[in-house]
């Protein structure tokens, strides 16, 4: 992935509605110094003449932090402190909004919303403060150089003023393509640990938004009864009990034949309408394989030749090590397919306006998806096409899939009607469960030989599993000679030096959808190496955090996840656990960042485990906003935890078995006593930080846990006879 | 059929039939969005209210059962003493991520300190262990809801 920042133009303009400053980046990257409003213009930064100052915020807020994150990063800037900033999400506009790390799309993803925003947002803020400040030099007749903004004030020389007095003045000026960015000891925000969120206030009394609140006058709530088993079509359907539910209006069969759309007045009356409608499947081309099936393939992909040699290491060398070596530590792991299962379950709602555009309210992680599905569903060019992008009630990778398929049913849905009454698409937790696109089932062979002084010799590495990438819209983009990068991220590019490493990788079939879930591949790579480690040097004899450090002396990435390591292991008192604990520790790198976790635990594993305290350490580059930092790391670990300690999505017969939380059990607050995060001081650019808690937690419990004799390698624990106290 | 509640002190007229849960009613009928829908089998907590003071699970609660009742939501929370610390412990911790179990997280903190003002971590736990958050914001709640009792306190 390349960033675009090198093509970067600034430009600016005064707003048509007047005296309004909007600075950024135009689309094609060229100079540009129009005043009038320009439809390509990329504004990040809008003041009005009374100094109220809006960062537009390209990614979307799931909880991640970015309404605060790239506030931050204007507001410092500009000279303005957080409560002189509010925040809007930006429109759908690829050609402006887009991700810098996805090319020509807008969306939110691969924890990278910092990382892609870091140079644009503080650069947008930093030439909407020296145009003010231009414009305030002129009329006081002095230098700009003797001018500051701060606290909303631009100051210097003995003058005085509100940075609102200047707004209209500074549109005379045009915006520099390398303005002065404030130097790290200047800053005031970034690094604070003091910022509060700034999507907190709405969030505690009932007054945030998010899609699902949605309520358009004379909106029709539809939900959609879809086939059992994925591939199955609509034979026929029969209505006469839904007509009986007051507030049904109709059912229709999708264009796509895999469901019927019932709408109705209410989301209470579609419930029941639906639940009444009786449906003949066609199941003669549907998919009825079983867990067992996809174990099973998986397993034997395993145990033969790779299909793909990601590292071009001599397998039948390495093989040949790992024989003759003079101990070998062999496991075969499995990993079963998870649902995102985000609170607030996928929804969005659709309306025609009087022109004839169509306007989509969604909590929309990737707006370039449905913006392209929807020309192609109304027929319309882009700029007839409108998304308001809303608070997301968590995705953990829910809400971007390459096919838009929510937002897809909803188009289809409404493009059925007469268009005269909006639609509401409404998914229940059923619907959330059942619906598809897990995390994919993978297996993994490892075989590690060592020699006679510990030292790891041939590490054989056999993945397997359903590729993330392959067969949707993003296959150009992330597979490279038949290899999808995210079956084997965290393996094939890890910052450990393993002397003899062989990487294969086999492709299995889906029998069921799949998509990222929350650190994508590293979810189950991490887990493999991180145990794997441990296994190793138990077998050494060595010290779990003395072991992998061997593995880490190189400079730069080495290094940084070698610091992540010492620090979480100081943090955590590593080898001193209180009587009648254990620990375990794991290191991984993924979207950037360093992060190490060590889990402490009491407990057996006939009475259950109680986890006592996680203790993580993250080198995620500058840390620009601390608090969510951390927020993110207690986040990303108990989501770690909580699937792998009871969760997992089974097929019977091509139809899943979970249905709702009880038995799709969420994390509870009792299951984690105390987490305890550092951050490691850095000056690097920021990477990620929504992912990257999640990858080392599971692996950091199963090396505890096997303290207590059981070494977890089939997921979830709850199958292995560990359970919570 | 036509039902009279009482609803953040305002009585409503509504239209809802019998079997239609209080959550829809508030949500879809009254227009209170602050009360979620996560899970419509009473095991997530999304949709916590009160009713007569108590935490209930409103995707759980029938319109038929609650005629007499004083029903209250999170939209009213900052005018209660109890809500308005928990709100306040909330800010202080930033509690939130995505948000969308907050108000139910927040009306079980406020049921929990009105029945015990000095909650331990683990009366916390055993409390909240319906409410869910897939954000697993859980170690602030806990925080949370005990700074919230020191501000009562105080």
């Amino acid at each position: 992935m390349t960033t675009q920042l090198s093509r970067r133009g600034f430009l600016k303009t005064a707003a048509a509605a007047g005296a309004v400053l909007y600075v950024g980046v135009q689309a094609d990257g060229a100079m540009a110094a129009s005043k009038s409003a320009n439809a390509l213009l990329n504004p990040f930064v809008k003041i009005d003449s009374d100094g109220n100052v809006i960062a537009i915020v390209k990614h979307f807020e799931m909880g991640q932090g970015p309404a605060t994150g790239l506030t931050t990063l204007v507001a410092e800037e500009l000279g303005v402190s957080m409560d002189q900033i509010s925040y809007e999400f930006a429109p759908s506009d690829a050609s402006v909004y887009n991700n810098l790390l996805f090319g020509p799309f807008q969306g939110t993803g691969g924890s990278t919303a910092m990382a892609n925003s870091w140079m644009q947002y503080r650069t947008a803020g930093a030439n909407a403060r020296e145009m003010l400040i231009k414009a305030a030099a002129r009329d006081w007749g002095i230098d700009a150089a003797e001018l500051d903004i701060q606290n909303g004030q631009i100051i210097g020389a003995g003058n005085a003023a509100p940075l609102g007095e200047f707004v209209t003045a500074a549109a005379d000026f045009a915006p520099s393509e390398t303005p002065r960015l404030r130097d790290p000891s200047e800053w005031k925000i970034i690094g604070k640990a003091s910022t509060r969120r700034k999507d907190s206030p709405i969030k505690i009394n009932g007054e945030a938004k998010f899609a699902m609140d949605v309520q358009l006058d004379n909106q029709m709530v539809v939900m959609i009864k879809r086939t059992p088993q994925r591939g199955g079509t609509v034979a026929s359907f029969d209505d006469s009990a839904a007509r009986e539910v007051k507030g049904f209006i109709m059912a229709q069969t999708l264009p796509t034949n895999h469901g019927v759309a019932v709408y109705a007045e209410t989301t209470w009356a579609a419930m029941q309408a639906r639940n009444a409608l009786n449906v003949d499947w066609d199941l003669s081309a549907a998919e009825n394989r079983s867990s067992q099936d996809i174990r099973d393939e998986i397993m034997a992909a395993l145990d033969a030749d790779p299909v793909f040699n990601v590292n071009q290491a001599d397998l039948a060398s390495v093989r040949s090590t790992v024989d003759g070596a003079a101990k070998v530590v062999e496991k075969t792991f499995y990993f079963p397919l998870l649902a995102h299962a985000p609170m607030e379950p996928l929804n969005c709602t659709i309306e025609q306006t009087e022109e004839g555009d169509i306007v989509l309210h969604d909590g929309a992680q990737m707006p370039t998806g449905p913006h392209m599905a929807y020309q192609q569903i109304f027929g319309l060019p882009a700029d007839k096409i409108h998304i308001n992008t809303m608070l997301a009630g968590g995705s953990f990778g829910r809400r971007a899939t390459p096919d838009a398929d929510y937002q897809v049913e909803a188009g289809l849905a409404f493009v059925m009607t007469d268009r005269s009454r909006p639609v509401k698409l409404v998914w229940d937790r059923e619907d959330d469960i059942r619906g598809g696109y897990y995390r994919p089932a993978f297996g993994h062979k490892v075989r590690v030989g060592l020699d006679e002084a510990g030292t790891i010799v041939g590490w054989e590495h056999q993945v397997a599993g359903q590729s993330i990438m392959k067969g949707t819209s993003f296959e150009g983009f992330a597979v490279r000679d038949g290899i999808d990068h995210s079956s084997v991220e965290g393996i094939a590019d890890s910052p450990y030096t393993i002397p003899g490493q062989a990487l294969g990788l086999t492709d299995t079939e889906k029998a069921t959808s799949v998509l990222w879930w929350r650190s994508v591949g590293h979810t189950h790579t991490a887990y493999v190496m991180e145990v794997m480690m441990d296994l190793a040097a138990r077998a050494a004899g060595k010290d779990p955090v003395e072991f992998r450090l061997a593995y880490l002396t190189g400079e730069g990435d080495a290094e940084r996840k070698a610091g992540a390591l010492k620090l979480a292991a100081e943090k955590a008192g590593w080898g001193n656990a209180a009587p009648g604990r254990v620990q375990g520790i794991a290191v991984h790198k993924s979207f950037g960042s360093y992060v190490a976790e060590v889990v402490e635990l009491s407990g057996n594993l006939d009475d259950g485990i109680v986890i006592e305290k996680v203790t993580a350490a993250v080198d995620c580059g500058i840390a620009v906003n601390p608090d969510v930092i951390k927020a993110q790391i207690e986040g990303g670990i108990a989501y770690g935890i909580g699937h792998a300690m009871r969760d997992q999505i089974t097929l019977d017969g091509g139809a899943v078995e979970q249905s709702n939380f009880p038995d799709y059990e969420p994390l509870r607050i009792s299951d984690i006593k105390e987490i305890e995060t550092h951050i490691v001081a850095s000056a690097e650019a920021p990477t990620g930080i929504g992912e990257p808690g999640t990858p080392p937690s599971a692996p950091a419990l199963a090396n505890a846990i096997a303290q207590l004799d059981v070494v977890v390698a089939e997921l979830p624990m709850a199958e292995n006879g560990v359970s919570f106290a | 059929m036509a039902i009279s509640i009482n609803i953040n002190g305002e009585q409503r007229d509504v239209d809802a039939e019998p079997g239609t849960p209080l959550l829809w009613v508030i949500r879809d009928e009254l227009k209170l969005a602050g009360t979620k829908f996560g899970c419509g089998v009473a095991s997530c907590g999304a949709c916590t209210v009160h009713l007569n003071g108590e935490p209930v699970r409103s995707c759980q609660t029938y319109i038929e059962d609650v005629e007499d009742a004083e029903i209250t939501t999170i939209e009213k929370m900052a005018e209660d003493r109890v809500g308005a610390a928990v709100q306040q412990a909330w800010l202080e911790l930033d509690v939130v991520q995505c948000g969308y179990c907050q108000s139910g997280q927040i009306m079980s903190a406020v049921g929990l300190l009105r029945e015990n003002a000095k909650p331990t971590a683990e009366d916390v736990d055993e409390y909240m262990y319906g409410n869910a958050c897939r954000c697993a914001t859980y170690q602030r709640i806990r925080a949370g809801v005990l700074r919230a009792a020191e501000i009562l306190e105080a």
